[in-house]
């Protein structure tokens, strides 16, 4: 019976895919747009941004004539949890990202798992993370969808099946500016209505409408190789279990435009009840096309 | 949200205790360092199929003496830029933004051949990088 589901859903996932892919016509390859380390990476939802936070840059390298395909696997090693994700994204012009993610978030010590898709969207309204006065300005949606509800359901979620972020997203990268270094930052506010990513669904007893949430990043770059940086991410607390504000410090390594490996730190506090939950994230990065 | 004050603090501090002395056309050691760049950057021009197109029909010499000028005088340096406005020099040319940026990255590996350190070569592009608009789709 779990196999079946587990086929059925892997089923659905790759025919997604295959119609992703098809959707990319052979147009202009990205490889230099952009300077190297200013891209960002996708973020655990796969949008373009760092590690937890989306930001307003679009993942891969394109400019404004061109197109880029990236791929990413995320895993964040908790206490009692476990974090897999992969995922696909396109960017098209600089201007519009597409991506898809998938979720698998491990219950190491209950058993078993909790499986999410999120199919999201983002549009460059402003600006050039690098070249323009003011920072880059972007606007993004995460449709968030839970294969199975029961575990939402059981922790108390209004709605245990979808749920939709919107977020409005402003970075910007100054040259020079730290001692030489470039340094970058990063500041978001969200609206939703999403326990924990939506991994334990959409609203709760304690609240059930969507809010506000801030999320924010600061980066140095030490050489046009090696990032450093921090991380937070503002949570709601919906369910009334004490879900917590997430935090990160991370150092990504960018051997090429194509690849970049990062390593990072997570404190992502109270989890379902299960207090303190801490460890490290590593995610990799590749740009495909 | 606490550590997030702390650390722009600590990057606000970092920045004013760390500045150096002299402009930055000093700290990057002065007219022989720029025509240093000047030179590693014709050389990475003539070997790259996407920027020699821009350049086949270019004096060398004179693209050579007013890059020297300008880079003097954007970085502070004691020079006169004698040359035409960015957008007479690229008029006709429709540079695309990726190969604009692809100049960039060359220029970059001018700047490492002639051992400008890592921290100075991002103080020469933050003073050039306003040039960009008027270079790019002309």
């Amino acid at each position: 019976m779990a196999i079946a589901k587990t086929n059925k859903w892997c089923l659905c996932w790759s025919k997604s895919l295959i119609i992703f892919l098809g959707l990319l016509s052979p147009i202009a390859k990205a490889s230099d747009g952009k300077l190297i380390g200013t891209a960002g990476l996708n973020q655990l939802e796969g949008s373009g941004g760092g590690g937890i936070v989306a930001w307003a840059t679009l993942a891969g390298y394109d400019s404004r004539d061109q197109i880029s395909v990236n791929a990413f696997g995320t895993q964040v090693n908790l206490d009692d949890y476990r974090l897999n994700v992969l995922g696909v994204s396109a960017s098209f012009y600089d201007r519009v990202e597409i991506s898809l993610a998938q979720q698998r978030f491990d219950l190491k010590t209950l058993g078993g798992d909790i499986k999410q898709n999120i199919y999201a969207a983002k549009y460059r309204i402003y600006g050039d993370v690098v070249y323009s006065t003011w920072p880059q300005l972007s606007l993004g949606i995460q449709h968030k969808t839970l294969d199975d509800g029961s575990i939402a359901s059981a922790v108390g979620a209004t709605d245990d099946s979808s749920g939709t972020d919107l977020y409005l997203a402003a970075t910007k990268v100054h040259l020079g500016a730290i001692a030489g270094f470039n340094a970058l930052w990063s500041v978001t506010a969200r609206a939703t209505k999403a326990n924990q990513l939506g991994l334990l669904g959409f609203g709760g007893i304690k609240n059930d409408s969507y809010q506000i949430m801030a999320e924010a990043s600061v980066a140095v770059l030490l050489s046009r190789h090696l990032a450093v940086g921090a991380e937070y991410r503002q949570k709601p607390d919906n369910l009334g279990l004490g879900e917590e504000d997430w935090f990160d410090l991370f150092i990504s390594y960018i051997p090429s435009k194509n690849l970049s490996v990062t390593l990072a730190w997570a404190e992502l506090g109270s989890i379902a009840g299960a207090k303190d939950q801490k460890g490290l994230y590593l995610s990799l990065n590749g740009q495909l096309w | 949200m606490k550590t997030l004050i702390l650390l722009f603090t600590v990057c606000l501090l970092l920045s004013s205790c760390a500045t150096q002395n002299g402009n930055t056309y000093q700290q990057l050691g002065g007219q022989a360092k720029i025509e240093e760049i000047v030179d590693n950057f014709i050389y990475e021009i003539e070997f790259d199929p996407v920027l020699f197109e821009f350049f086949k029909d270019s004096d060398i010499n004179r693209f050579r003496e007013k890059l020297i000028e300008h880079l003097c005088l954007l970085t502070g340096g004691p020079c006169q830029y004698t040359g035409d406005s960015m957008e007479q020099v690229h008029a006709g040319m429709n540079i695309s933004e990726s190969s604009y940026n692809h100049g960039v990255d060359l220029f970059i590996n001018a700047m490492t051949k002639a051992e400008i350190p890592h921290p100075i070569q991002n103080k020469v592009l933050a003073t050039m990088i306003h040039t960009r608009e008027q270079m790019i789709y002309q």
